[in-house]
């Protein structure tokens, strides 16, 4: 497991939500998120690895980082 | 002791259990063990899929509305007034129009969604929606005088009451705008958050196609920023879209004491999603909208929850272990025109399979409708 340096202004824990319950939860923190802001998201399913990537590209957000811990997964991304 | 049980909400959830407690403690009741008690800010109960026929003019708004006491067994007391306060460690809430605090044994919540346009700058200004009754109203005004430009469905938060209703309303603008020899005037566009137009994936699936058969643009990845009345909607992924006629499904969030009770974040009360009870505290339930269970905001989840909750509690007093769980069931009717719809039914473990569009199943969801009534006095 490795520790990364990033300090998140807000985290979402959407472990347990069913796909696309992930996604949206990191969307709805974007939207109330500063400008420069990162969020960190908290996954427990597959489906956010594509999915997200895939939305902040088209949103134009930065995906900083993406962690796999034991039983969840964790994306920092930063509000553009 | 009286053992005092307070459902706070008569929508269709707290209507149903309601009556449901009514069947199985009525001798209680009637013995003054027993005491139930149904708040409501309304005088009425409000039937909401009524709304999707409002804006097509072929429902009225007053359809939808019925006198809660005339649909709640009188072993209940039911009373209008609004829960202002929530103090779950003592077991004890305020009412608007109370002097006192009053103890409740049991607390269920079932205060469903409120609509939150205000979040999304521009759009209460710009853009009309049918999730109000207020809403559906003035977007009727606009839509039956609607004869060609851009009309723009987006699909602005999530979650909001009955996830099928935005593909509904698509549909049946389509329908509706060709049968009366318009379609070619106006263009449909259809916006959703994610990647898909549905959430789930297997709606989804089964949407799309149907969609493109019918002219019917998408724009997915779709996040309202702002709207300009002027007519046109950003998203956050930066796509302007151009209208000349907005219908939007606004945010939507909990009612605000519950965040203050400490019971959920947005109004919404976190709940083991198998027995509804709350998270964070004893003796409280949560079902319909404001449960955050993850399935959809529906009428039929929430009258599958009434039952389960209504089981356990009656369980709870009669000093028995309570055993019934909610599954996730889940069940749909989807317009897919003015004269046609599909089905679903799904839990947690089942997912859903669209059934073929069909009149049968149109004329099916008109007939449960209609038969609502007897579902919320407690008989079907
Ligand atoms: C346009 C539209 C179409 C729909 N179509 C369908 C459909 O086809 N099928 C389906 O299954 N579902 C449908 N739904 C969804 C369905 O209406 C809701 O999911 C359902 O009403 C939820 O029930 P509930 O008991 O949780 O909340 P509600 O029925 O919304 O009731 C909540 C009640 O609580 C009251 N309340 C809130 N706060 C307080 C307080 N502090 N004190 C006192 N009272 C309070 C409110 O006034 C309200 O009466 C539709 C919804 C809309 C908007």
């Amino acid at each position: 497991m490795t520790e990364i340096d990033i300090e998140p202004a807000e985290t979402v824990d959407a472990r347990g939500a069913a796909c696309p319950g992930p996604l949206m939860d990191l969307i709805g923190a974007i939207r109330s998120a500063e400008s420069g802001a990162v969020v960190c998201l908290l996954s427990d399913t597959e489906q956010s690895l594509t999915d997200v990537p895939e939305w902040t590209d088209e949103a134009g957000y930065e995906l900083l980082a993406t962690e796999e811990r034991d039983d969840h997964y964790e994306f920092y991304v930063e509000k553009a | 002791m009286t053992e005092r049980i307070v459902i706070v909400g008569g929508g269709t959830g707290g209507t149903v259990l309601a009556n449901d407690l009514a069947d199985r403690l009525g001798a209680a009741i009637d013995a003054g063990d027993v005491e139930v008690t149904l708040v409501n800010d309304d005088p009425d109960h409000v039937y909401k899929p009524v709304w999707l026929y409002v804006p097509f003019g072929q429902r009225e708004p007053e359809d939808g509305r019925r006198r809660l006491r005339e649909l709640v067994d009188d072993r209940i007391e039911v009373r209008i007034d609004r829960v202002t306060e929530i103090d779950t460690d003592a077991e004890r809430l305020r009412y608007r129009d109370a002097a006192v605090p009053v103890d409740y044994d049991y607390l269920v919540l079932a205060t469903g969604s409120t609509l939150a346009p205000e979040t999304v700058p521009g759009l209460e200004a710009g853009g009309y929606d049918y999730y109000s009754e207020s809403g559906a109203k003035a977007l009727r005004e606009e839509l039956l005088s609607f004869t060609e430009g851009d009309l723009v469905l987006s699909v602005v938060g999530t979650p909001h009451m009955c996830p099928a209703a935005p593909l509904e309303f698509v549909f049946m603008a389509d329908d509706w705008f060709r049968e009366r020899g318009l379609r070619d005037e106006v263009d449909i566009t259809y916006t959703y958050p994610i990647q898909r137009v549905h959430g789930n994936p297997h709606i989804a699936e089964w949407a799309r196609p149907l969609m493109d058969e019918r002219d019917i643009s998408v724009e997915t990845f779709f996040n309202a920023e702002s709207v300009d009345p002027d007519g046109t909607i950003t998203s956050m992924e930066g796509v302007d879209l151009d209208y000349d006629l907005l219908v939007s499904i606004p945010p939507h969030r909990g009612i605000d004491l519950i965040e203050k009770a400490g019971l959920g974040d947005d109004g919404w009360v976190d709940v083991d999603k198998h027995t509804l009870e709350a998270e964070a505290a004893e003796n409280v339930y949560a079902l319909g909208d404001t449960a955050d269970t993850g399935v959809p905001n529906a009428g039929s989840v929430a009258h599958y929850q009434a039952g389960v909750v209504g089981q356990r509690i009656a369980s709870e007093i009669r000093g028995r272990p309570a055993t019934a769980t909610y599954d996730g069931k889940t069940l749909c009717f989807i317009e897919t025109g003015m004269d046609a719809a599909s089905f679903v039914e799904f839990d947690y473990e089942s997912p859903p399979s669209p059934a073929p569009p069909s009149e049968k199943l149109h004329w099916s969801k008109l007939a449960y409708n209609e038969s609502y009534w007897l579902t919320a006095r407690g008989l079907l």
